[in-house]
């Protein structure tokens, strides 16, 4: 036999990082990703000043030697707000996505699996729910809730949901009648079991996929509910309320709003490089196993 | 095809009924008493009372939605509990502003993000590849108010070409269609990015250049074409997502329309403008959606066919 | 002058840094008015060489090399913009599917306008005209009423039909067919050959069929190739390879076929697989499956000698010939 060669029998998560490392796009995703962590995690030693410390004679100030993003208009040092911001960011990011990806997965599973009747109102609410802003869904959430970061992430959470409702449904629709489902049921395993040990974990990947964006999306989000007042209070350092705050400012002292937003920016592209990388390689291994 | 286009006409009914049951359910859980606000000091129970039973709001909730739909469906949406005006009349005035910057945002995101998809796919990871995604993903990455306060900043303040706030010219509505615009045109160059790469693939298209058709006119007449459909899909499903942005753009540059109009009564907890609101922004974001739906049959003869 | 004569074609693709030669060695000659069959298994690189000769190796990442003479041109020296004078009108291709050759969203007869419109000065009515009474000619019913309908809507026969009109409407001189019939059932398949073989006759027009049905290239063909794992192993005219095939592989192949009267017994198969790209031995590429296979053959890649006749084969037991 001339070919039959013997393949190198590597583990798939190696074989995806081997592949995602010579995505450029995605390790600067990656990187990106990183800091936002590192920054979260150590915030209080990486903050140059007390985010809550203000300083009456320096109120407003631009950018100097001392104050490296300059002031804002209780003059807090707006470098040390963003580095906390970074925190508040990132668990409400996480967070919210936890939640939409629990009841995402939640209605998706019962949808795909019970079909009929279930499936049907299941599947039309998510669609509608898919279809409307965003940022209507939450702004109706906070209002019934009440406003504050908690209220946000939980009203994010339900906003957010139905993608990944879809993507399981999808999934498991396409997984539910294959052969090896059949022989799993063919032991006695009982519907529950089929569910969670089989075709759940067969249909996570793309779920991880959208909810690596999705961190991006609810950030983004929670930035627009702060602005409308619905988020953090003061003196809380989200950069959403950074930007709310500093609006009456723009003309003044535009620094108050370019520099969370220039954070916002580079920490939700970090998550769509990151995500965008992970699409590219599913894609090519499904090209290869197909 | 008409068929097609009947039928799924009368869809929208049943929605409509759904959607305004919804929303009537939700405003009332909203907590707070619009009555209150209109309360001046030294009001008794017996007038707060009193003041509740002209809104109607004393009685059961079933039975208050019956009587607003009934209402509602003869065009009398009630009166504003804090603008004392008819909610109808507040919504004519509205509603121009906002369906014009939701047109201009529209023709922006598509315009833009079809030629940026196209060029990126076409000019597959160099330099040009690059620089469109990264546009795209300016659209998606940072908040659209963020997004408009910046622009407002470069371009109303410091070079002073459009002005800051209002509305009625067509200056007004550059900046904040812009900055909506944005925000669609980075999912469209997305997508058509993509399509526009699996169609390349197609087996069709090595017929098309072994007659010898010039390679623009390939993908321009034939690829694009073809990929515009999963374009226009998502597009009319993403719609909403797109006019949401609308919505906080009215406020940061101080644009009347039913966005402006919905957030305050919002705060105000000024039900039945809310509930109008609402339902004229979920109907438009679903009539959206069909249109993009009949346009997608349109576009794929296909599809056409089956429904004859 | 010749028509087409293609010398030491080879087609080269990086792939991870790596040089990959999945065609190679390629040289066969064919006058107008022949029907050239090219056969081989799948994977034997047919349509490579197919795609090679109308330059559109390029699209997929090969490079040519080697040279492709068409008349007074080396086509492999042309530009693109010369090239794209040429495909279509005077080399025209038939793609292997017709079920996924046609675009989906534009009615089939303005494809095949489309077609003539690019190289020919015509107004658009006398194209349509043109192009309906081709489809007449070629059979297909009710052609007026064919032309306004979509790809979807028609049948694979039809389809094919369709395709081979786009070919023809610029009266090509030479006709690539690739696998124009694997794809319909038999009874299509014999009208589309009785066509080709029309076309050939009566308008002396080249056609270089490619497929991996013997039967095919028995009835219609004057001259074959035959491929192998990307190299051309035997060309000559059809009785001569068919009745008395020098090529052990082609011996083997033409072995393969059953026929009436064999008695029962076994088929034969060769032993062995195809190598797939990249995974080709070393020397002649046939030679692990060879039964006749000797020293040379691992060492080296045999050359194309010319026996007696036009036969040429690739094979180093006829080196002796040579020398």
């Amino acid at each position: 036999m001339i070919e039959n060669k013997k393949t190198e029998h590597k583990p798939p998560w190696l074989v995806i990082l081997k592949r995602f490392s010579s995505n450029k796009m995605g390790m600067i995703g990656t990187f990106l990703i990183l800091c936002l962590i590192l920054v979260a995690i150590f915030a209080p030693l990486l903050e140059p000043y007390s985010y809550k410390e203000q300083n009456i004679d320096l109120i407003s100030s631009p950018p100097s030697s001392s104050h490296l993003l300059g002031t804002d208009d209780f003059g807090r040092d707006l470098l040390s707000r963003t580095i906390r911001g970074a925190r508040i960011s990132f668990v409400v990011g996480v967070l919210s996505v936890a939640i939409s990806v629990i009841i995402g997965i939640v209605i998706g599973c019962i949808a795909g699996f019970y079909g009929g009747v279930v499936d049907l109102v299941l599947t039309t609410i998510a669609d509608l729910t898919w279809s409307m802003p965003a940022i209507l869904i939450a702004l109706l959430f906070v209002a019934i809730i009440g406003a504050g970061l908690e209220s946000v992430v939980i009203a994010i959470g339900l906003s957010y949901w139905a993608q990944y409702a879809r993507l399981v449904r999808g999934q498991i629709l396409s997984l539910k009648n294959a052969v090896f489902i059949e022989a799993t049921r063919s032991m006695g395993a009982s519907d529950f079991v089929i569910l969670f040990k089989h075709l759940l974990p067969n249909s996570i990947s793309p779920v991880i996929v959208a909810a690596t964006i999705g961190i991006g999306n609810a950030i983004v989000l929670e930035a627009t509910l702060g602005f409308l007042g619905m988020g953090a209070q003061p003196p809380t350092p989200s950069w959403g309320a950074m930007m709310s705050n500093g609006t009456a400012y723009l003309f003044i002292a535009p620094w108050m709003i370019i520099f969370p937003g220039l954070a916002m920016m580079i920490t939700v592209l970090g998550f769509n490089l990151f995500g965008d990388a992970l699409i590219d390689i599913m894609d090519v291994k499904n090209k290869e196993s197909s | 095809m008409w068929i097609y286009v009947f039928r799924r006409t009368l869809l929208l009914i049943p929605i409509f009924f759904i959607i305004s049951l919804v929303v009537f359910s939700l405003i009332h859980l909203v907590p707070g008493d619009p009555i209150d606000s209109l309360l001046g000091p030294g009001s008794t129970a017996a007038d707060k009372v009193a003041l509740t039973k002209v809104y109607g709001l004393d009685k059961s909730l079933p039975v208050q939605y019956g009587v607003w739909l009934k209402k509602f469906i003869t065009g009398d949406m009630g009166q504003s509990i804090i603008e004392k005006q008819p909610v109808s009349d507040m919504i004519l005035y509205n509603m121009p502003f906002t369906v014009r910057l939701g047109l201009a945002s529209i023709f922006i995101s598509f315009v833009l993000g079809i030629f940026l998809g196209i060029i990126s796919a076409a000019a597959r990871n160099t330099f040009i590849d690059y620089i469109s995604m990264l546009i795209a993903l300016l659209g998606v990455t940072v908040p659209a108010f963020w997004l408009g306060l910046i622009l407002m900043l470069v371009f109303s303040v410091m070079l002073g070409w459009f002005p800051v706030s209002g509305s009625g010219s067509l200056e007004t509505l550059v900046l904040p269609a812009i900055t909506v615009g944005l925000g669609g045109a980075g999912l469209i160059a997305r997508i058509t990015r993509v399509s526009m790469l699996e169609m390349f693939n197609k087996e069709f298209v090595l017929l098309l250049y072994a007659k010898g058709l010039s390679k623009p006119v390939i993908i321009i007449k034939h690829i694009f074409r073809n990929a515009l459909m999963p374009v226009i899909t998502i597009f009319g499903l993403r719609l909403g997502w797109i006019l949401g942005g609308a919505v906080t753009i009215e406020i940061v540059f101080s644009r009347p329309g039913i966005g402006n109009m919905l957030l305050s009564a919002l705060y105000r907890r000024d039900y039945p403008v809310v509930q109008a609101s609402l339902i004229f922004l979920t109907m438009a974001v679903i009539i959206g959606a069909f249109l993009a739906d009949i346009m997608y049959s349109y576009a794929d003869p296909r599809v056409r066919d089956v429904y004859k | 002058m010749t028509f087409l004569k293609v010398s030491d074609l080879k087609v080269e693709f990086q792939v991870d840094k790596k040089t990959i030669t999945p065609i190679e060695n390629i040289s066969f000659e064919m006058n107008e008015g022949e029907i050239l069959g090219m056969v081989g298994e799948t994977g034997s690189g047919k349509s490579l060489t197919a795609h090679a000769i109308m330059g559109l190796s390029s699209l997929v990442g090969g490079k040519i090399g080697g040279s492709v003479q068409f008349g007074e041109q080396d086509l492999t020296k042309l530009s693109e913009n010369e090239m794209q004078s040429v495909r279509g009108s005077q080399i025209a291709f038939i793609p292997q599917n017709p079920m996924t050759s046609l675009d989906p969203v534009y009615k089939v007869g303005d494809q095949i306008v489309e077609g003539l419109y690019k190289h020919t000065k015509i107004s658009k009515r006398n194209a349509k005209q043109q192009v309906i009474e081709l489809m007449g000619k070629l059979r297909i019913p009710k052609p007026d009423r064919v032309f306004q309908q979509y790809p979807h809507q028609l049948s694979g026969g039809l389809k094919q039909r369709i395709v081979i009109a786009m070919g023809l409407c610029n009266n090509p001189r030479l006709l690539i067919a690739d696998e124009p019939t694997t794809a319909l059932d038999v009874t299509v398949q014999a009208q589309i050959m009785t066509l080709f073989k029309e076309l050939a006759e009566e308008r002396g027009i080249g056609l270089f069929l490619i497929t991996h049905d013997l039967g095919v290239i028995a009835q219609v063909c004057d001259k074959v190739v035959v491929m192998y794992a990307g190299n051309m192993v035997e060309f000559g005219d059809i009785k001569t390879v068919f009745n008395t095939p020098s090529h052990p592989y082609t011996k083997a192949l033409l072995g393969c076929i059953p026929h009436i009267g064999m008695g029962k017994g076994t088929l034969s198969a060769i032993d062995g697989n195809v190598p797939s790209v990249g995974t080709y031995p070393s020397g002649c590429r046939y030679h692990p499956r060879c039964p006749s296979a000797f020293e040379p053959c691992k060492k080296s890649m045999p050359e194309l000698i010319r026996k007696k006749g036009e036969t040429q084969v690739a094979c180093h037991l006829f080196q002796e010939i040579k020398d």
